[in-house]
């Protein structure tokens, strides 16, 4: 007898959850050939609403933690992702990608979560600075998280875009909510699996499926979202972004690289997502010989 | 055995053969009243509603006359940008912060709870709990919150239970009592609903779920459960208790199925802080974030509003 090939329910990524979405609704992407990729949870507002009460509620412990254990963490990402490899380099397949382009493309994920793990503990070091100043004071700036971060991923990649952007946030110390790519989401579901199997807390990345358009304005007119992103250059999106987050002074970049390109990453896609706190530290007079700062 | 505030006449019904609950019924009923659909001006009449029964409630350790003034301050004036919204119904505080709050909330129209009887454990001698309630009054307390002995009720010494809520009730005077049963404690819903009669009958004004120390708290089966009891109490004796929910109430979505509740099960009459309240802290400020979000449809954010 034929064995009849039990198919995955692919479901959105809420705090550590995997919950339908709240709307009950679902749309069916298909692929170049006509193939069905799924039925694909189409989110709604409300499901928007829920990450960034998850996102903010995780952000407290995920900021505090020790930098050198969110380096463990990433990294623990990448070994996940590793060892589920096959299962990325089918779904990417079926998606549209050869085979060449879709090993490239997860290898080129595992790395890109290694180079951010190992910045987790170093950032700080680089970026921060000594100020002089001209009166008696310790004057020193860090970098620290803005808080909930949301993000429109890349629409034309499932798996590469949306690691590229939401390593270097969680990297800071950030938490984030991400709208994954509407044709393309199979990979954003099952990288969400791969972070709830990886020790990252719940809520701390939290992903929707479903259509950018509906998503973007409740997301960027979130006054509890401290900033936002996008990957992709919709001069209509980057409008959308620029007013919105007028409402909150939320900051906002956007990206339009190719992701594919090995080098396309650096300490600035941390920085992008961190607020420079500065101390002004009162200390004794300074005086040529006697200085001990 | 009798209380003098006008249930002396009251014939004493055996506690011990108090009413079964069917859990499964309860339950089915509750999921009923999660499934109504509020939208639009009724979901902002019962937001505002709902606002004006909230105990607003600090209870900790580390309270100081500060933070209590600083409370008081926030249940007259919930959020200030926006005109006409009510204030809460009451603050609840310790025995030793009823002064301070008295003092700030005077004038207002917000009323001055108070915990007593060794809250929250309730563990010490009746003289203690009498101290403590006259105490509260004293400072001005318009309202007492009592526990029960939970220890003695669990053993079936209900008179123990029973007398003690009536010399509470002697020892308030004026003040209004809310008895509370810390139904985390008390495992069943049949004693949920023994101790709520036990209550009602030694002189309880209002019946209250929980300290909100202990979890779980107020769940809707264990308010129905009590809203029931208040009813039956209602239709045996004619004599109208209060309901509070505390603990756990932390958001709108939950309040409003709350009050959906309480109008299904004992009507009208019961939908006004006379009669009605929240025991939370952390519910005003997500009521005034839903009512915010609906004026601006803006999602909003806790950084805007004054802390809880």
């Amino acid at each position: 007898m034929e064995r009849l090939e039990v198919l995955k329910t692919y479901k959105i990524y809420i705090g550590g959850k995997f919950p339908r979405t709240e709307s009950g609704r679902f749309y069916s992407p298909e692929n170049q050939k006509g193939q069905k990729l799924g039925n694909i949870c189409l989110s709604s507002r409300k499901d928007v609403r829920n990450s960034v009460v998850a996102a903010r509620k995780a952000f407290g412990g995920w900021s505090e933690r020790a930098a050198f254990n969110r380096g463990q963490i990433l990294y623990r990402i990448a070994e996940m992702l590793e060892g589920r490899k096959a299962q990325f380099v089918e779904e990417l397949i079926f998606q549209g990608a050869t085979k060449a382009q879709a090993e490239k493309e997860v290898n080129i994920s595992i790395d890109r979560l290694i180079y951010y793990a190992g910045w987790c503990d170093k950032y700080t070091q680089v970026l921060g600075s000594i100020n002089p100043v001209a009166s008696s004071h310790f004057n020193f700036s860090v970098h620290v998280p803005q808080g909930v971060v949301g993000v429109i991923a890349e629409q034309s990649s499932s798996l590469i875009g949306l690691v590229s952007v939401v390593a270097p946030i969680i990297a800071g110390g950030n938490t984030c909510v991400v709208i994954a790519s509407e044709k393309l989401p199979l990979c954003a579901i099952t990288f969400a699996e791969v972070l709830n199997s990886s020790d990252v807390p719940g809520g701390v990345v939290n992903i929707l499926t479903g259509s950018p358009s509906e998503m973007i304005k409740p997301l960027t007119t979130h006054m509890d979202v401290n900033g936002m992103t996008y990957a992709g250059n919709d001069s209509e999106i980057i409008t959308q972004l620029r007013e919105s987050a007028a409402l909150n002074l939320k900051r906002i970049s956007h990206y339009d690289d190719n992701w594919m390109d090995a080098e396309a990453q650096n300490l600035y896609m941390i920085s992008d997502f961190q607020e420079v706190k500065t101390t002004w530290h009162p200390i004794e007079n300074i005086g040529g010989a006697t200085s001990s700062y | 055995m009798s209380n003098k505030k006008g249930r002396s006449h009251l014939i004493l019904p055996d506690f011990s053969q108090s009413p079964c609950v069917d859990k499964v019924g309860v339950e089915e009923r509750v999921s009923r009243f999660q499934k109504r659909s509020i939208k639009n001006e009724a979901k902002m009449q019962g937001l505002k509603m709902a606002l004006n029964m909230i105990d607003l409630t600090t209870l900790e350790g580390k309270d100081t006359p500060g933070k209590v003034r600083q409370m008081c301050y926030k249940a007259q004036h919930l959020h200030d940008i926006h005109p006409d919204l009510p204030t809460v119904a009451a603050v609840c505080v310790y025995p030793s912060m009823v002064g301070v709050a008295a003092k700030a909330v005077a004038g207002s129209g917000v009323k001055v709870a108070s915990v007593s009887t060794a809250f929250p454990s309730g563990q010490a001698p009746l003289e203690v709990k009498l101290m403590d309630t006259k105490f509260a009054v004293a400072e001005g307390a318009d309202e007492i919150d009592m526990v029960i002995s939970r220890g003695k009720f669990l053993s079936g010494e209900y008179n123990f239970v029973f007398d003690e809520i009536a010399a509470i009730k002697e020892a308030c005077g004026k003040a209004r009592l809310k008895v509370i049963l810390e139904t985390g404690e008390l495992v069943t819903l049949d004693n949920v609903r023994r101790a709520s009669d036990i209550a009602m009958f030694a002189g309880a004004d209002f019946i209250k779920t929980s300290t909100g120390k202990i979890s779980p708290a107020a769940t809707m089966q264990v308010t129905y459960t009590m809203l029931e009891a208040i009813r039956d109490f209602k239709l045996k004796t004619g004599i109208q208790i209060g309901m509070k929910p505390a603990g756990g109430i932390s958001n709108s979505k939950l309040a409003l199925h709350n009050l959906v509740m309480v109008k299904e099960t004992l009507g009208e009459d019961w939908l006004t802080n006379e009669w009605f309240r929240f025991g939370a802290s952390s519910l005003a400020n997500d009521v005034l974030m839903q009512i915010m979000k609906a004026e601006t449809g803006v999602y909003q954010s806790a950084d805007y509003f004054s802390k809880d």
